[in-house]
């Protein structure tokens, strides 16, 4: 069951999308969020979808698994869906149901949120699915580096969001193991009613907060240990380095904006 | 309770790239009243073995008999509470489960979840307390203001709270101190004699294995490649060392013995006090014979 997320994992890989520059693919990934915006209609979020299928084609991830593993964010989707449907009340009545009626323009405004939602949160899947954690930090550390001069702890923060990309599969095994646990010894977050499901999620915080906590305080002192004294003076092991195709990328990604511009109503 | 295994595959992640094959056609016969030992060099799948068990783990392919119950590959179980309630579960490092504010609690949790009375699980938890070598005052404690060893206690406890019939324990005794483990592992051989319970460990101990085992099962690589009797299963020296494995103490002390003196001793040792034995029948054969 746990085992299906994708929410931070890597899977290593050797497509184009995989050896494309971490920064480039954070930059895309901030460029798309706002290009998203500009779509309005039929045409523009039609090219939206063919080009987030496009991406997740190069990236050879299967989309199935994609799919699969998204799943907990579609129950998301389709609320949202739903409220646009139920509260939009504009346009043609497409369907009288006497205490409620579906309309044209809520029908519409619900399918496009939903388009966005998904094509938003694939697209950023695919950045985290195919950029290991430790390019991820590079990448924004480099990224925010101007902001140094503002005394943002800038390694810091890097540092803190790709500990916690990397920490999120692993809690996510351990909640398995726990709830494996709990549920040989009866308690069954699967079925019964709400009030008791509710209940039945105390037994598998409380240890995974416990153990999380624990697990903070190992990986401090196993960095004290090895005499990590955060950002300043500290050199790099990896390089970036931006080639042709990263530039490439982000002109693409220029032209989608250009041609959603253009179609847009 | 008979649980069978039959031609059992496991696969974890399905459809990911992460799948891993973790079973291939395990079959295995786990005899009610039996204590059956399952050893194998780590990463073979004995955890995964054991949580097919309770119907934790569904096959992906072939079948697992419980009981009257067939839980098999692609048909959906339901109501597996039952199957729960009957053989519980000991799993490895079961210290991460605790929860409740007190170890009281936290040990009623499990019989109070299949509807024994509060009484009677306030009782159970007192008399277990005791027999798992804790001193009553724990009871009113937090669970994690406990050592690593008396949570561990405490942990176990909680699931023989429950009662079970069939008692399946994932290295249950690791990392505690000797004497602890000796003594855990004799209050469940003890349970398991009382009780007549069906009793499955998971062991690196080959001496526990050697010493309380009446089958034991070796897993490598995904399958169950061997189940024998101990006494024959450990004095097969080759076989264990082709699944990097290697015999009990006893066993390899008596080897040393008999390449030193001379003197070959009757069957095999698989507890201290049978090797003293044969070693003392042996020694006062060989002084009549002079
Ligand atoms: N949750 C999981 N997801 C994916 N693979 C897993 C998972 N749990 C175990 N595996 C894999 O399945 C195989 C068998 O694991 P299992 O835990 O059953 O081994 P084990 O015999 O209990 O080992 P050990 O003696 O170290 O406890 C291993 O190769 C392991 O990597
Ligand atoms: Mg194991």
């Amino acid at each position: 069951m746990m085992e299906k997320m994708i929410f931070g994992r890597f899977i290593p890989g050797d497509s184009l999308v995989h050896r494309l520059d971490p920064r480039a693919k954070i930059l895309f990934v901030f460029l798309f969020i706002a290009i998203v915006f500009v779509a309005n209609n039929a045409i523009t979020y039609g090219l939206l979808i063919g080009f987030t299928l496009l991406v997740v084609f190069m990236s050879r991830i299967r989309l199935y698994f994609l799919v699969n593993g998204l799943k907990p964010v579609m129950i998301l989707v389709i609320f949202t869906f739903l409220l646009h449907i139920l509260f939009t009340r504009e346009g043609a009545v497409l369907l009288d149901l006497g205490f409620m009626s579906i309309y044209e323009e809520g029908l519409r405004q619900g399918i496009f949120i939903a388009i966005r939602f998904l094509v938003l949160v694939f697209i950023t899947s695919i950045l985290t699915l195919t950029t290991s954690p430790i390019s991820i930090t590079d990448g924004i550390e480099v990224l925010l580096g101007p902001f140094k001069r503002l005394k943002l702890p800038v390694h810091e923060l890097a540092l803190m969001m790709s500990i916690s990309l990397r920490f999120i599969p692993t809690l996510m095994d351990e909640t398995g193991k726990i709830l494996k646990a709990q549920m040989a010894r009866g308690s069954d977050i699967g079925s019964g009613p709400v009030k008791e499901r509710i209940k039945a999620v105390v037994p598998l915080l409380i240890p995974l907060f416990v153990s999380a906590f624990k697990r903070a305080e190992d990986l401090a002192t196993a960095m004290e240990v090895r005499g990590y004294r955060g950002g300043s003076g500290r050199t790099r092991y990896r390089q970036l380095n931006w080639r042709f195709k990263d530039t490439a990328s982000l002109l693409v990604l220029v032209a989608l904006a250009g041609t959603l511009w253009y179609f847009r109503s | 309770m008979d649980i069978l295994l039959r031609q059992v595959g496991y696969s974890y992640a399905v459809d990911t790239p992460f799948e891993k094959r973790a079973l291939t056609d395990v079959s295995l016969h786990i005899p009610s009243g039996s204590y059956t030992a399952i050893i194998g060099h780590t990463g073979s799948g004995k955890s995964t073995v054991l949580q097919h068990l309770n119907a934790l783990l569904k096959p992906t392919e072939g079948a697992v008999i419980i009981g009257d119950r067939k839980i098999e590959a692609g048909v959906k179980a339901k109501n597996l509470r039952d199957i729960r309630r009957q053989v519980g579960i000991v799993f490895q490092f079961p210290e991460q489960q605790l929860f409740d504010e007190t170890v009281l609690k936290d040990i009623m949790f499990g019989p109070l979840n299949y509807g024994v009375p509060e009484e009677e699980a306030s009782r159970r938890a007192h008399e277990l307390v005791e027999q798992l070598g804790l001193p009553k005052e724990v009871l009113g404690k937090s669970p994690f203001d406990l050592s690593g060893g008396q949570m561990r206690r405490v942990a176990i406890a909680g699931v023989l709270a429950m009662d079970p019939e069939v008692l399946v324990l994932d290295e249950p005794t690791a990392g505690l101190d000797p004497r602890g483990r000796r003594e855990i592992m004799d209050l469940f051989h003890q349970l398991h004699i009382q009780k007549g319970l069906t009793t499955v460990l998971v062991t690196h101990s080959m001496e526990d294995a050697a010493r309380y085992a009446d089958q034991v099962a070796i897993m490598h690589n995904g399958r169950c490649v061997v189940t024998g009797e101990p006494g024959v299963i450990f004095a097969d020296e080759e076989q264990l060392g082709d699944y990097r494995l290697e015999p009990p103490r006893t066993v390899r002390l008596q080897r040393h013995f008999e390449a030193r003196t001379g003197l070959k001793l009757d069957g095999i040792s698989l507890t201290e006090e049978a090797l003293a034995k044969n070693i003392a029948l042996a020694l006062a054969e060989g002084r009549d014979s002079e």
